[in-house]
């Protein structure tokens, strides 16, 4: 089971895209994964043959846990493999590069080298005991930096975290039975009311919350507040939508108490003019069959990332006392789910795609962040992520960074504000950009930086 | 079969281990049995009453009161040949030949290096109840239990105290039978086994639902008394007889506890380091995911066993005692 | 074919209780690319060229049923 994200611990396999004995390659979706967040297609990490497949749909396991095992590619037997369930996989690549496969155990696909270290922090050094007693306090291990000899975490480190934090959410008592019931029976042990003793959930009190047969809820017929169900896959027909939306809360809420906590934001905003960039969107516009039409969110994302390009120390991870820098621009894109919630999957490398390109992209992104049809890539590569409240109508968005990653940038609306240009008065197209950017990583002057370059990137659409 | 034939006749606990001993000595002229009191005396809880008579006292031997020579003899009798039952009067004295049965009896077949098997049977009686005070009243079963090299048994039934000893007898390592006390005057119809007695399997005594009991030997007939009050409350126990307590049943439990989820572990012995702590480290080991309620267990008192009667009922396990350790667990 | 073409693009929205004046960019919580996705497929629909500044008109039902009355003729 990857990890999908620093907010993900656990992920129920919801589907296999392929079956024992078929060839696969790298980077081919081979299973439907779903977390608290999102159902996400996940990536094969390496190129051969999946000679088995360790983990039955339904069944939620934990980050790292091996989930199929593939033997080298049988070269006699180039099956081009058929998605099944016409999923809109990459189709067969041309050839079969016979690379060793990796051991199974490795907690995650590792389709790009530009995760290599965020991906490491699988394998954290720590023993029985510390992992215990993390478990037990809610403690994040990842999170934590360790002190003990080759940075193995340590009883202290854990115990500083617990100190340390501000507000910990208490692990649920439940019985063990109850905790794997609640699993399959897709309730959240959150939600359940103990009455076992000291209100310890048991199985009865799991069975009590747990929906009746007719289990799928169906979108409420509401005008006020519509859901979008996704065509393809309900939503995981496991779990409610209210406590998937109560379980995407928590993810988000753990992450962003981690990103709080341990993030030393700091903060710098800028006034840009989007004359230029708006009159050439409109030209643009005008010349354009309604399907190719681009709105300003391209402009301000794709300068979002060329700027990262300008600027690289913004564009990476914060991972173990040190800054990685990102191995290309994935620009995390965040999209605000119809039922609640927040992804903020990734445009891979962003800097690189043509405004039409990176339009399509984004229409795609945003489709299948909705519907749930994520690949795992997406969800865990973001290099640096922009959020734009425009069209929620407010000017100033401060962020929070989403970990490991070290800097969020934010656009507000476009808004006609009187301005003074070349000396005279005229009312022109502003838009409110933000940096939040981590100062472990890196200092205001380089935040400055990042923000000038977007500014002086808008003011020449037509080089974007 | 009843032991004088009769269909209706009522059968005891130590006739039918007597009927068993009879048929034993009977089949197989290899087989004796020796032990304190054995002989003249009947044995000291009587199981051998009329065995002298019938056999002589070449095949029904009194040895002195020396346990550590004649369990010794008995590995000797065995390793040349013979099957001898050896009777030790109770628990606490086989501690005088610990080291032969530890030392000797388990351990002779790995050091021959697989020549020489010890075919030996070691009876004795365990257990508390009949206000023998602190120096007869042990339950060390869960001691033995602990020895790789030899089985240990605990007839719990009419039927098991029957049927056990002849599989003891054909089996080529040491076997241990224990024998609790307060069995021996326990009477009913013993009934011809419906199935082979073998000494692998745990027996369910009473199926359930909701909670597992899980006991062996002198404490079955209070596990079943506990069922039959949990039963008037509405909660279904299922009744767990280990009979073997070495090797134990190990899947037994497990799928008795992943039909009820719950478990209580009756055992006469202290808690501390018993064979109910080595049940309830399997169900964890096991069965943890199968959990909807700690494993319960119920044992006696870590004291030395009180004399008087009022006391000694208070120290052991008692049915109230599991029926509240049934409610712990289910509510 | 209005009603349609936010239910292409919202396939979850109740359309049904759209009033004729409501601004359903509102009410649907349509973002941007929503209405693009809208704009693109009422054009498509309508075959009516729909032309940036025009699209911004579309606010309600009736508004946008008025604008394609408009320009089909």
């Amino acid at each position: 089971m990857p990890s999908l994200g620093a907010d993900m611990d656990e992920g129920t396999l919801l589907e296999w895209l392929v079956g024992p004995g078929d060839l696969v390659h790298k980077g081919d979706p081979v299973a439907v994964v779903e977390t608290a967040k999102s159902t996400i297609e996940v990536e094969c990490f390496a190129t051969g043959t999946m000679n088995e497949l360790l983990v039955e749909p339904g069944t939620t396991v934990p980050v790292g846990t091996p989930l199929a095992v593939i033997g080298p590619a049988e070269e006699r037997r180039p099956v081009s493999r058929a998605p099944k369930k016409g999923k809109p996989s990459a189709s067969t690549e041309p050839s079969a590069s016979t690379e060793p496969p990796s051991p199974p155990p490795e907690p995650a696909p590792g389709p790009a080298p530009a995760l290599s270290a965020a991906r490491q922090r699988g394998h954290i050094e720590a023993g029985p005991l510390v992992r215990h007693l993390a478990e037990h306090s809610g403690v994040d291990l990842e999170a934590l930096h360790g002190t003990g000899p080759g940075g193995r975490v340590t009883r202290t480190d854990v115990e500083a975290a617990v100190a340390a934090r501000a507000a910990p959410r208490p692990r649920v008592r439940a019985s063990p039975f109850a905790r794997r019931l609640a699993a399959e029976l897709g309730v959240d042990l959150a939600t359940v009311t103990g009455t076992g003793r000291e209100s310890a959930v048991r199985a009865a009190d799991v069975r009590r919350a747990a929906p009746g047969p007719a289990a799928p809820t169906a979108p409420a017929p509401t005008g006020a507040a519509p859901v979008r169900p996704s065509p393809q896959r309900p939503p995981a027909a496991a779990r409610p939508s209210e406590d998937r939306a109560a379980a995407m809360r928590r993810a988000i809420a753990g992450l962003m108490t981690r990103a709080n906590r341990d993030i030393p934001h700091y903060y710098l905003s800028t006034s840009v003019d989007l004359a230029a960039a708006m009159d050439w969107l409109h030209e643009h516009n005008r010349q354009s069959p309604v399907g190719e039409r681009l709105l300003p969110a391209a402009l301000l994302l794709k300068a979002a990332a060329l700027a990262a390009r300008e600027v690289p120390e913004l564009n990476g991870f914060w991972i173990d006392d040190h800054f990685t820098a990102g191995e290309g621009i994935h620009l995390g894109v965040a999209v605000s789910l119809r039922g609640g919630g927040l992804v903020a999957p990734a445009l891979h490398h962003a800097d690189t795609l043509a405004l039409p390109q990176l339009m399509n992209s984004l229409k795609d992104l945003v489709a299948r962040a909705r519907t749930g049809m994520l690949r795992g890539t997406e969800v865990s590569e973001a290099t640096i992520t922009v959020t734009n409240l425009g069209d929620q109508g407010v000017e100033t968005v401060l962020g929070v960074i989403h970990p490991p990653q070290v800097a969020l940038v934010g656009f507000g609306r476009v808004v006609d504000r009187p301005c003074a240009v070349d000396g005279l008065l005229g009312v022109r197209p502003v838009v409110t950009a933000t940096l939040s950017a981590d100062h472990r990583a890196t200092d205001g002057a380089v935040g400055a930086r990042y923000l000038t370059a977007v500014s002086r990137l808008l003011q020449n659409p037509e080089q974007l | 079969m009843g032991v004088d034939g009769s269909h209706e006749a009522k059968t005891t606990y130590r006739e039918a281990m007597r009927e068993a001993l009879r048929q034993a000595l009977r089949s197989d002229e290899r087989v004796f049995l020796m032990g304190e009191d054995v002989g003249r005396y009947g044995g000291c809880f009587g199981v051998s009453l009329g065995l002298l008579e019938e056999f002589g006292p070449e095949r029904v031997r009194d040895t002195p009161l020396s346990e550590s020579a004649f369990v010794g003899a008995g590995i000797g009798a065995a390793l040349a040949g013979m099957r001898p039952v050896v009777e030790i009067m109770t628990v606490n004295f086989s501690l005088l030949a610990l080291d032969q049965i530890l030392n000797n009896a388990a351990t002779l077949l790995h050091m021959s290096g697989g020549q020489l098997p010890v075919p030996l049977v070691i009876r004795m009686t365990t257990g508390a109840g009949r206000q023998l005070a602190a120096q007869h009243s042990h339950s060390l079963e869960g001691w033995y239990a602990h020895i790789p090299g030899i089985r240990v048994l605990a007839p719990a039934t009419l039927e098991d105290a029957r049927h056990m000893l002849a599989p003891a007898l054909a089996d080529p390592d040491p076997v241990l039978i224990f024998e609790h006390g307060s069995l021996y005057n326990v009477s009913g119809e013993l009934l011809e086994p419906t199935a082979p007695v073998d000494l692998e399997h745990a027996a369910i005594r009473r199926p359930g639902t909701d909670i597992s009991l899980i006991t062996y030997g002198g404490s079955l007939p209070k596990a079943l008394a506990a069922a039959d009050e949990l039963a008037a409350e509405g909660i279904s126990a299922e009744v767990i007889d280990l009979r073997t307590l070495r090797p134990l049943d190990a899947e037994a439990i497990t799928a008795s506890v992943a039909r009820t989820h719950r478990a209580v572990v009756i055992d006469e012995a202290w808690r501390t380091g018993s064979l109910a702590a080595e049940v309830s480290a399997r169900i964890a080991e096991e069965s943890f995911y199968e959990l909807d309620a700690p494993v319960e267990r119920v044992c006696s008192a870590e004291v030395p066993m009180p004399y008087a009667r009022r006391l000694e009922e208070a120290a052991l396990p008692q049915p109230a005692d599991i029926v509240a350790a049934a409610h712990r667990a289910v509510n | 074919m209005v009603r349609e073409s936010i239910s292409r693009v919202l396939p979850g929205a109740d359309v049904a209780a759209l009033g004729p004046d409501d601004a359903f960019r509102d009410v649907l919580e349509m973002d941007s690319l929503d209405f693009l996705s809208f704009v693109e497929v009422l054009s498509e629909r309508s075959g009516v060229r729909i032309e940036d500044e025009d699209s911004r008109r579309l606010t309600t039902l009736s508004a946008a049923a008025d604008f394609l009355a408009a320009h089909t003729r």
